[in-house]
C-alpha cells in the first residue's frame, strides 16, 4: 500500500479585490502521493464544506486538469505552477513534497492581473493583448487556397509550432520580477512571424501588441530568464529576441 | 405556443451528392445591411461555437458570446490532442468525399443521418485550408507538405495533426478569429458567465438567462436567434476525459424548454485512458488514439502472469512474446490496433473481466499499450537512412525513441507526471474511460433544434456520428458546423425577422429570470449536510456501473430507481455554502450543473433501456453475436430516439419520437472489423 501523506498548508484568502487578503492554516491528512495538488486542494474544500467552520470553500482556477487549457494558476512554495519543471499545477502530483511539509499557496502577483477572489486572478488582459493583433486577418469563409499551396519548410513549422504551444496561463508574468508579458506576447509574434501566412501582417502586429502590452501594465523585459524556467511549456526566451528583432525591422522598412 | 411546430428533418431531396450544393442554393438570404441590426446569442466559444461567432460577425451580424471560462482560448476543445479528419488524399491511399463518408457511416454503426455524413465529408477539405490560412502550425513532411496519420476505424491515412495538441492549435486560430472581431466591436464577448435558461417568446428562442459569475448578478440578454455550442454531457459519469467544468446544463434547459434531446445513452467510451488509480481521482486523463498507430495493445496470456504484474512481482518487460496476448490484433486481424473505439473498448473490458487486468487498482482494470516494436522499427529505419552499418541494439533505441519523442512527445511527458512511469522503457497501462457524447439535441438538416431559432453545434447535437464517434472527426464536424454550415443556414431564418425588435422587458425574460433566482435560492437556503461532489461521485458510480460499457435490462431499471432516489436525496440533503447575492461560488455552480445531471442520467438509462440491441458505443448484453460482438436489430431499431420533455412532469413521463434513418447510398451491414 501506498503511504499516506499529512500537510500543512498556507493558503492565501482574500475575498474580492478591494479587501486585504491573508494566509489561513489548514491542516489535511491522508493524502495520496499520487493525488494531484489540486485533488488535494478538492479534499481540503469538501472538508471546509462539511465542517461548515469557514463562510467559503477556497476559491481556484482550474478546467481541464490535463495541464493544456491554461486556467489554473497557483504560486506554490514560492514558485509559478509549483517545484516542478514543465508542468501546470494540474499536473502537480503531491509525491513530489515531503511528508508533514508546510506548503504556501498563493495567487499570481501582478497589477494587471487583478485578484477576484482568493486563488483566482483576472487575466483578461492576455486576451486584449491578442485582441490588440495577435493573429491573422484572414475570413473564415472557406475561399482559401489548398493548404499544400503554402509549403513550410519542416524545421519552420517546428519552430512555429514550439512558439504556439504557449498555453495563456501568465506564469511567465507571475515569475517575473518586472511583472513582464514579453514571453507571452513573443510567443504568439514569433509563431506567425516565422510562418508565411503571417508575414504580411508582421510590421502592424508586433507594434500594437506591444503598445497594449505596456498600456496594460506590464512591465519590460532585463533578460532574468526567470520566465523561461517557470513557463510549463518550455517556451524559450529566444522568442523574445524574435520579437525584438521583428520590432526594431518593423520601424527600419 | 409550444407543439406548434412539426418534426421535421429538411432533408433536401436531390441525390446525395448535390443535396448540400442545391440547398444552399435555395436558403433565404440577408442582405448585409440588415445583418447589423440582428443579433444573434452563441453560447460557447469552442471550436463550434467560436467558429460560429466569428464567422457570423465577419458576416455583419452583431454577435454575443458566452463562456463560462476566464477565456474562449481555455474551451475544452483545446484539450483534443489526436487530429482532425480530411480526406484530402495526399497521401495517395485512395482517400476520397465518399471514403470519409462511409467510413464515419459505419463507424457509427448506421445510427447517423446519412445527409448530414455526407456533407461533413465533401466540407472537411475545406476546414484544413482555412485553418492553415488562419496560421494552424499543422505537422508537416520535409518537403514542407502537409503530413498525415492514422485513426481507429479507417485504412487510410486521413488525420492532420498538430503534435499531441491538435485542439489546443485549431482552437487558438478560431480564438483569434474573434479576437478580430471583438477588436472590431462586433462580437461582444461575455467570459465567465453561465447560461442558465433559453428564454422562449411566442413559441421562438429570443435570449437567455445568465449569472455573471464573478458578480452573482443574474443577466437578460435578447437576441433574434440563439446558437448552443456548448460541449458534451460525459460529465455525468464524474469520472470522464472532460475537464471539470464541462456539463449539459445549457442544452438541458433547451430541452425542458422544448427541445428534443436525441439518443441521449450514446455516450463514447474512449480505450486509451489512464486508468483510475484512487477514490480520490478528479478525472481521468486521455492518451490519443493516435498512439495506436505505434503501440500494440496487449495483456498476458496466463492469469498468473497477470496477477504477478498485479501485485509487483513480474514486470511486462519480463513476459515473453509467446505470453502475451495482443488481444486486438488476433479477433480483428485486418484492423488490429486500429480498431474502432467502441470495439476496442469492449475487448479491453472482455479480457479485464476474465481476470487478466494488469493495473493494481480496485477494480484490478488496466491493458498493456507497447511502444517497443515502433521504437525499434523506426530506429532501424533511421539507422538505414543514416548508413549506419554495425548497429546496437542500444543505439537503435536511441534513435527510434527521438522519433517516437517527435511524434508524442507531450503525451508520453503527461503519462510519466502523472504515473511517475517512463513509457518509453515500460509499456503504458490504458484503460477506457468516458469521453464523448454522441447524443445530445435533436436538429434539423439546418442545424435548428425543435425550438424555432435555437440552433445547436458541435458536441451539443446529435447529428453525424450515429452510435459511435471515429476519431479526429469532432474536430471536423465542430468546425464544419461553425464555419461553413450554420452561416449559411442561419439566414434562412433570420430573413423573417429582420424588422422585429426585441425586449428584455418581455414578461417570458421576467419568468425565466424569476425561476433561474428561484432555483439558486432553493440551493443556497438548502442547509443540508452534503456537499455537492458527494452526489455527483455517487451519481458516476451508478451511471458507470449500469449505464457504462456494457447495459442490460435488470441494471438499467436498477439505475433508473437509483438516480430517482439520488436526485430526492439532493434536493434534501445538498448543502451549497455562501449567500444569494454572494460573486464566484463554484460550489453553487457545479449544484446548477449536478441537479441537471441528474435528470440527463434518468434519461439516458431510460433511452438504453429501450434500445434492445447492441449498436455502436451502446452495448446490450442480451443483444450480442457468439462471438461476443454487438448484434444489431435494424428492423425494429433503425432510428434517432427523441424525448419530449413534459412540462411540469418527472423526466420519467418524458415521451419519445422517432426519426426513420434511411440510408440510400450505403447499403446497411454488419459491422465487421475482423
Ligand atoms: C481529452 C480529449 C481529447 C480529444 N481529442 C480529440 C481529437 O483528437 N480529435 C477530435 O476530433 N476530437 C477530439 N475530442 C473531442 C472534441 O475535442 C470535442 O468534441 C470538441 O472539441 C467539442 O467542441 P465544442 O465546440 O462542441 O465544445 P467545447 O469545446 O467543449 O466548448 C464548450 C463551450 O461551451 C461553454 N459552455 C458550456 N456550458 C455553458 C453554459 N451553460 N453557459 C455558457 N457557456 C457554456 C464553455 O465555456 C465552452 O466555451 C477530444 C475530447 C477530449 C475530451
Ligand atoms: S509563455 Fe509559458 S508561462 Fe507564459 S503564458 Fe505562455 S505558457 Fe504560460
Ligand atoms: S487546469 Fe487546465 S492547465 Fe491546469
Amino acid at each position: 500500500m501506498e503511504k499516506l501523506m499529512n500537510f500543512k498548508l498556507k493558503i492565501w484568502r482574500q475575498k474580492n479585490c478591494e479587501e486585504r487578503g491573508y494566509f489561513k492554516t489548514y491542516q489535511i491528512h491522508n493524502i495520496s502521493p499520487n493525488s494531484s495538488f489540486l485533488e488535494m486542494l478538492d479534499i481540503l474544500n469538501n472538508k471546509i464544506i462539511c465542517e461548515k467552520k469557514d463562510s467559503s470553500p477556497i476559491s481556484f482556477d482550474h478546467d481541464c486538469r490535463e495541464g493544456i487549457c491554461g486556467m489554473c494558476s497557483l504560486y506554490i512554495n514560492g514558485r509559478a505552477h509549483g517545484p516542478d519543471n514543465l508542468i501546470t499545477t494540474c499536473q502537480l502530483h503531491m509525491r513530489h513534497f515531503h511528508e508533514g511539509e508546510t506548503i504556501y499557496v498563493e495567487p499570481w502577483r501582478a497589477k494587471p492581473f487583478p485578484i477576484i477572489k482568493d486563488l483566482v486572478v483576472d487575466r483578461s488582459s492576455f486576451d486584449r493583448i491578442i485582441i490588440s493583433g495577435g493573429y491573422i486577418s484572414v475570413n473564415t469563409f472557406g475561399k482559401t487556397i489548398d493548404g499544400n499551396m503554402i509549403p513550410i519548410p519542416k524545421d519552420q513549422v517546428d519552430k512555429a509550432f514550439d512558439a504556439a504551444t504557449c498555453i495563456g496561463c501568465g506564469a511567465c508574468v507571475a515569475a517575473c520580477k518586472n511583472r513582464s508579458a514579453m514571453l507571452f506576447v513573443s510567443a504568439k509574434v514569433s509563431q506567425f512571424a516565422l510562418l508565411p501566412q503571417g508575414k504580411i501582417e508582421r510590421k502592424k502586429r508586433v507594434i500594437n501588441m506591444i503598445n497594449k502590452m505596456d498600456e496594460e501594465g506590464f512591465g519590460s523585459c532585463t533578460n532574468t530568464r526567470a520566465c523561461e524556467i517557470e513557463c510549463p511549456k518550455g517556451i524559450s526566451t529566444e522568442y523574445i529576441s524574435l520579437m525584438n528583432r521583428e520590432y526594431i525591422q518593423s520601424f527600419t522598412f | 405556443m409550444k407543439n406548434t411546430f412539426k418534426l421535421n428533418s429538411k432533408i433536401p431531396l436531390s441525390s446525395l451528392t448535390h443535396k448540400w450544393e442545391d440547398h444552399k442554393s435555395t436558403l433565404k438570404l440577408v442582405s448585409p445591411n440588415n445583418r447589423s441590426n440582428i443579433e444573434i446569442i452563441v453560447v460557447g466559444t469552442g471550436l463550434s461555437g467560436g467558429s460560429a461567432a466569428a464567422s457570423l460577425s465577419e458576416l455583419g451580424y452583431q454577435v454575443k458570446a458566452f463562456c463560462y471560462q476566464d477565456s474562449p482560448r481555455r474551451a475544452h476543445s483545446v484539450a483534443a490532442q489526436g487530429g482532425i479528419n480530411a480526406s484530402k488524399n495526399y497521401k495517395g491511399d485512395n482517400d476520397s468525399v465518399y471514403q470519409l463518408f462511409y467510413d464515419t457511416i459505419k463507424g457509427g454503426d448506421y445510427r447517423s443521418r446519412e445527409a448530414n455524413v455526407y456533407r461533413l465529408a465533401e466540407i472537411s477539405s475545406n476546414i484544413i485550408d482555412q485553418c492553415v490560412a488562419q496560421g494552424v502550425p499543422f505537422a508537416r513532411d520535409y518537403a514542407g507538405y502537409l503530413d498525415t496519420r492514422s485513426f481507429g476505424g479507417t485504412k487510410v491515412s486521413r488525420t492532420f495533426y498538430a503534435k499531441g495538441q491538435t485542439g489546443q492549435q485549431l482552437l487558438l486560430a478560431c480564438y483569434s478569429s474573434i479576437s478580430r472581431q471583438i477588436g472590431i466591436g462586433r462580437i461582444k464577448m461575455y467570459n465567465r458567465h453561465e447560461m442558465l435558461d433559453l428564454v422562449i417568446v411566442d413559441g421562438v428562442a429570443k435570449g437567455i438567462i445568465a449569472r455573471n459569475l464573478i458578480s452573482g448578478k443574474i443577466e437578460r440578454h435578447a437576441a433574434h436567434a440563439v446558437v448552443i455550442a456548448s460541449g458534451g454531457y460525459g460529465n455525468v459519469f464524474f469520472l470522464s476525459t472532460n475537464a471539470m467544468g464541462s456539463n449539459a446544463s445549457a442544452i438541458w434547459k433547451v430541452h425542458k424548454k422544448g427541445g428534443f434531446f436525441a439518443n441521449p445513452c450514446f455516450t463514447q467510451i474512449h480505450p486509451t485512458c489512464i486508468p483510475v488509480h484512487g477514490n480520490y481521482q478528479s478525472k481521468l486523463t486521455l492518451m490519443s488514439e493516435s498512439l495506436r498507430n505505434d503501440g500494440r495493445i496487449w495483456v498476458p496470456k496466463k492469469l498468473e502472469d497477470a496477477i504477478s504484474i498485479r501485485n509487483g512481482y513480474k514486470k511486462p518487460e519480463n513476459i515473453n512474446e509467446e505470453d502475451r496476448d495482443y488481444y486486438l490484433e488476433r479477433r480483428y486481424p485486418s484492423f488490429g490496433n486500429l480498431v474502432p473505439r467502441d470495439v476496442a473498448s469492449r475487448a479491453a473490458k472482455e479480457r479485464c473481466d476474465k481476470g487478466f487486468g494488469i493495473e493494481n487498482n480496485e477494480t484490478k482494470e488496466g491493458v498493456f499499450l507497447d511502444f517497443r516494436f515502433s521504437i525499434e522499427k523506426y530506429g532501424k529505419e533511421k539507422e538505414n537512412e543514416l548508413g549506419i552499418q554495425q548497429s546496437s541494439l542500444l543505439h537503435n533505441n536511441k534513435l527510434g525513441k527521438e522519433i517516437m519523442e517527435s511524434k508524442y512527445g507531450n503525451l508520453f511527458h503527461m503519462y510519466e507526471k502523472i504515473t511517475n512511469d517512463n513509457p518509453y522503457h515500460t509499456p503504458m497501462k490504458i484503460y477506457p474511460a468516458v469521453h464523448y457524447s454522441m447524443g445530445g439535441l435533436w436538429v434539423d438538416y439546418n442545424l435548428m433544434s425543435s425550438i424555432p431559432g435555437c440552433y445547436i453545434i458541435g458536441e451539443a447535437n446529435f447529428s453525424d456520428h450515429g452510435a459511435n464517434r471515429l476519431g479526429a472527426s469532432a474536430l471536423m464536424q465542430g468546425l464544419a458546423d461553425g464555419y461553413f454550415i450554420l452561416p449559411y443556414t442561419i439566414a434562412d431564418y433570420l430573413s423573417e425577422c429582420i424588422t422585429e425588435k426585441i425586449s428584455t422587458k418581455h414578461i417570458a425574460f421576467q419568468l425565466s429570470e424569476k425561476n433561474v433566482k428561484n432555483r439558486i435560492q432553493k440551493l443556497i437556503k438548502n442547509n443540508g449536510n452534503m456537499p455537492v461532489d458527494f452526489f455527483h461521485k455517487k451519481l458516476g458510480n451508478i451511471m458507470w456501473k449500469y449505464v457504462g460499457m456494457s447495459r442490460n435490462h435488470i441494471g438499467l431499471c436498477k439505475a433508473i430507481k437509483r438516480i430517482q432516489e439520488l436526485r430526492y436525496e439532493f434536493w434534501k440533503n445538498i448543502f451549497v455554502p455562501g449567500n444569494i447575492d454572494d460573486g464566484l461560488n463554484s460550489e453553487l455552480e457545479k449544484a446548477g450543473r449536478v441537479a441537471d445531471f441528474l435528470e440527463l442520467g434518468e434519461l439516458m438509462a431510460m433511452d438504453a433501456l429501450n434500445r434492445k440491441e447492441s449498436c455502436g458505443s451502446h452495448f446490450r448484453e442480451e443483444y450480442q453475436t457468439k462471438e461476443g460482438e454487438a448484434l444489431r436489430d435494424d428492423v425494429h431499431y433503425k432510428y434517432v430516439s427523441l424525448w419530449e420533455y413534459k412540462e411540469n412532469h418527472p423526466v420519467s413521463d418524458e415521451i419519445m419520437h422517432k426519426e426513420n434513418l434511411n440510408f440510400t447510398f450505403v447499403k446497411v451491414q454488419s459491422r465487421s472489423y475482423k
